[in-house]
């Protein structure tokens, strides 16, 4: 296994780790200061309402892929297959279950308080449903809110599908959060904080757009998933959030400004040799060392559609305070997960001539269907339309059985050849075309 | 000889003829009644449901898509998955990417799972059928909420046929249409109730091809089988073995194969109940079919009356629980979990099933398979162990 070294911290890394430490400080007393914890997903997650009611979100994804990292998980997925669970199923779903029957102690090492709601933003994922209610026998008696996020299967969001989901929201998801809260919405609370939203996610895209840039001064995967955290979980509204999205973009547009390179765990890029585009989550127990190897090589990611599941606010979608409901409903029906087979290609297509990708890579992960069933098919669309090498490499989440370092290091190491070759093939043609 | 009464030679032919339909990936009969008359179409859907009475008030025959088993092999398909996703899609898109769903109107794919959901993608991407839909169920059961949303749904759906074929579909038709149903699966029901008590009159696997085969033809011609098979298996024939009586569960979308289900029978385990032809089965009761809103009877029917299903959120009505009642009302033995490898649904609910289960004192043992699993002698010598067990000590 490859050495990594200590990573270098910027300081909206350093902001960042204070919010959550501050985060998980309040969830550890939160029983005891009579705040009123609820569960829910990152993908069509509803933090404004959740925030603007005094309660606390906490996000079994996030717990789960904290576990993957802190090496963790694999212990944690061997005691909920002791309990029935195929090898099969969702690692995530495994992980999660295995961290509560082991006491629930979330990443700080403080133990995660019971839910007062579980709050099931069915979006993009149907193991999400399985998931709450496996949850739910796990805490019998706890309220329950189900929001039914349909499908965007004709590549659009109708009036039909809009109005199923704000009456949803206005009619049972809405009360029942007001129920467990003890209070009524201040909708005007609200409304400020989708207006905090909307504006961080203004700062969110210039960050992400930034990767258009030859050479892009962010890699859009293995740092922007640590990016997107604040704004795609329990930040997200808040003025704290704002004060990280602002340092970030400064940092990035000085970056930018300065012709620099991302940053790494093991400190700036000196060369981009390849841009990428990525398809699929990352592998979180290897983490470090599967980036290395994209950076080792020179190979930045200048797009990812793992960075889109918590909004693809790249492609215009805000948060809105002056329709803050229908503005929700439209978040959840918009995630990446959620939209259609054809609008990913198209997403794909564009991001790859946008960010002048050299490559298009899928990590293909066993744990998560919603992203990997139709991938292959997704490849051989994207290498017809857009005549660039494509990468399939296969990793899960959370589960380190399934990742093999020599392996993708292997497949990654021909495809980064293969990309050379027609790089230098390229520049051939076009040295000849010039003579 | 013994005086074992023999099974009419008459149910054996009808059981000959429903096999041949039941795996006729050609769908040759169902293209053949779609050929009769340019008006008519040809809609093919994936387990688990969808509302085939709509369809057949369009003059639309619904086609039940439910994998290739171990009938057709497997070249192109496995190309468009990875390894570790269920069998059923690579069987499918092949025979998408043959000649299998030619002549087919429109595809309607269910909201069960994410495989079933980017298949429909997959669809959409190839260019497959002259419509294709996510049949998004609801997952919100009130009525103005969830039930809006279905109506609207199902509407779609219309829209698509009715821009095809121009047939409106009126309340005398959808009425008419409800009332076939109704008695289709009333006779199922009916024919499950006789094997629960005489289960060697007809066998799993029979039973299995007499419904499987109900999903490639007009419901009017099933519903002349089903009170045939009905009249027959009425008549005392064959003789009991010393089998215990199992509820087989978790194999509602991808299909066991035959021999699995044969193995189980041979092993001592008679199967009484099933999810296996689980959409045909879907809604418990009849729907109404003497309203002026025949659309909002079905709307109705499958907020209040859907069944126990991996694809429908259990809140309020636990799926444990219903299996436990399943289990008591077929005087079952106990319960064979039975799900397709890397079924998410099927597996995911599997242990909170097997906990109600053991709650209630029932046994149970677990299976996993492929569609085209062609190795029985474990499976066999488990249910076989599992028999002799309860019949030892239970």
């Amino acid at each position: 296994m490859a050495e990594v070294k200590e990573a270098v911290k910027e300081r909206s890394m350093v902001i960042q780790k204070e919010m959550l430490a501050e985060l998980f400080t309040e969830l550890s007393t939160a029983k005891e200061k009579g705040r009123k914890v609820v569960y829910t997903f990152v993908p069509g997650n509803l933090t404004e309402l959740i925030l603007a009611l005094d309660m606390l979100p906490v996000y079994p994804e996030i717990n789960a892929l904290q576990s993957g990292m802190r090496k963790k998980s694999a212990s944690y997925i061997k005691d909920a297959e002791k309990m029935g669970f195929s090898e099969d199923v969702c690692t995530y779903v495994k992980c999660d279950i295995g961290m509560m029957l082991n006491g629930n102690i979330g990443p700080t090492g403080e133990k995660l308080p019971d839910p007062d709601l579980l709050l099931l933003s069915y979006t993009g994922c149907f193991t999400f449903m399985k998931w709450f209610e496996n949850l739910e026998k796990l805490y019998p008696g706890v309220e329950i809110a189900m929001l039914h996020t349909p499908y965007q299967e004709d590549g659009r969001i109708t009036e039909d599908q809009l109005a199923y989901m704000v009456k949803q929201l206005e009619e049972e998801v809405i009360p029942k959060l007001e129920k467990v809260a003890g209070k009524k919405l201040d909708r005007a609370r609200l409304a400020k904080m989708l207006d905090n939203s909307s504006r961080a996610e203004d700062l969110w895209v210039k960050v992400l757009q930034s990767a258009r840039t030859v050479p892009s001064p962010i890699d859009s995967y293995f740092a922007g998933v640590y990016y997107m955290g604040p704004l795609f979980t329990a930040f997200r509204g808040t003025e704290r959030a704002l004060e990280y999205y602002q340092e970030l973009h400064d940092e990035i547009m000085a970056r930018k400004e300065q012709g620099l390179l991302p940053v790494t765990p093991e400190g700036e890029m000196k060369e981009e040799r390849f841009r990428l585009v990525v398809e699929g989550p990352p592998n979180w127990t290897n983490f470090r060392e599967f980036w290395k190897i994209f950076y080792d090589m020179g190979a930045v990611i200048v797009a990812s559609t793992y960075t889109k599941v918590g909004g693809v606010y790249d492609q215009g979608f805000r948060h809105d305070p002056d329709h803050p409901i229908e503005s929700l409903a439209r978040y959840c029906m918009g995630c990446y997960t959620n939209l259609s087979l054809p609008q990913r290609v198209d997403l794909l297509e564009h991001y790859i001539k946008e960010y002048k990708a050299d490559g298009f890579l899928i990590n293909s992960i066993k744990s998560c269907n919603s992203f990997s069933a139709g991938q292959l098919l997704m490849m051989r669309e994207i290498e017809k339309r857009c005549g660039i090498p494509v990468g399939f490499i296969e990793s899960d989440l959370v589960d380190p059985r399934y990742f093999s370092y020599a392996n993708i290091k292997n497949r990654l190491e021909s495809y980064f050849q293969m990309l050379a070759q027609r790089k230098t093939i390229l520049a051939q043609q076009t040295t000849t075309e010039q003579a | 000889m013994t005086g074992i009464k023999q099974p009419p030679a008459r149910l054996a032919e009808i059981l000959r003829t429903c096999e041949e339909l039941a795996f006729d990936l050609e769908f040759t009969h169902a293209k053949a009644w779609r050929k009769a008359a340019d008006d008519r179409l040809l809609v093919g859907y994936l387990p688990i449901y969808v509302p085939r009475e709509v369809i057949h008030a369009a003059n639309g025959l619904p086609v039940g898509i439910m994998g290739v088993g171990d009938h057709k092999r497997i070249i192109k398909g496995d190309a468009y998955y990875q390894s570790y996703i269920c069998h059923l899609p690579r069987g499918i898109i092949e025979m998408a990417l043959d000649s299998n769903l030619e002549v087919f109107d429109g595809f309607l794919f269910p909201a069960i799972c994410d495989c079933i959901r980017n298949l429909s993608g997959m669809f959409k991407l190839a260019q497959k059928g002259k419509f294709t839909r996510y049949f998004d169920y609801p997952q919100n059961f009130k009525e103005h909420i969830g039930g809006t949303f279905f109506r609207e749904l199902i509407e779609t759906v219309e829209s698509d046929m009715f821009k095809l074929n121009g047939v409106k579909i009126t309340p005398e038709r959808l009425n008419h249409s409800i009332g076939l149903y109704n008695r289709n699966r009333s006779m199922i029901e009916a024919i499950y109730d006789i094997r629960q008590e005489f289960p060697w009159r007809l066998s799993a696997v029979d039973t299995y091809y007499i419904l499987r085969a109900g999903l490639v033809m007009p419901v009017e011609e099933h519903n002349a089988i089903l009170e045939e098979v009905l009249e027959l298996i009425k008549l005392d024939h064959g003789e009991a073995m010393d089998n215990i009586r199992v509820v087989v569960t978790g194999s509602f979308c991808e299909q066991p194969p035959i021999g699995m289900l044969k193995s189980m029978e041979m092993a001592g385990c008679y199967i009484v109940d099933d999810d296996l032809m689980l959409g045909s089965r879907w809604t418990q009761g009849d729907v109404d079919d003497t309203t002026d809103d025949p659309l909002g009877a079905i709307v109705t029917a499958f907020l209040e009356k859907s069944p126990s299903s991996s694809a429908v959120y259990d809140v309020g009505n636990p799926k444990g629980a219903r299996l436990v009642d399943l289990v008591r009302h077929r005087h079952a033995d106990g319960v064979i979990f039975c799900a397709a490898s890397f079924c998410d649904p099927a597996l995911l609910d599997r242990p909170e099933l097997q906990k109600a289960c053991d709650a209630a004192g029932i046994v149970h043992i677990n299976f996993q398979f492929h569609e085209n699993t062609g190795q029985f002698k474990v499976i066999k010598e488990q249910a076989g162990t599992f028999s002799d067990s309860i019949k030892l000590w239970v």
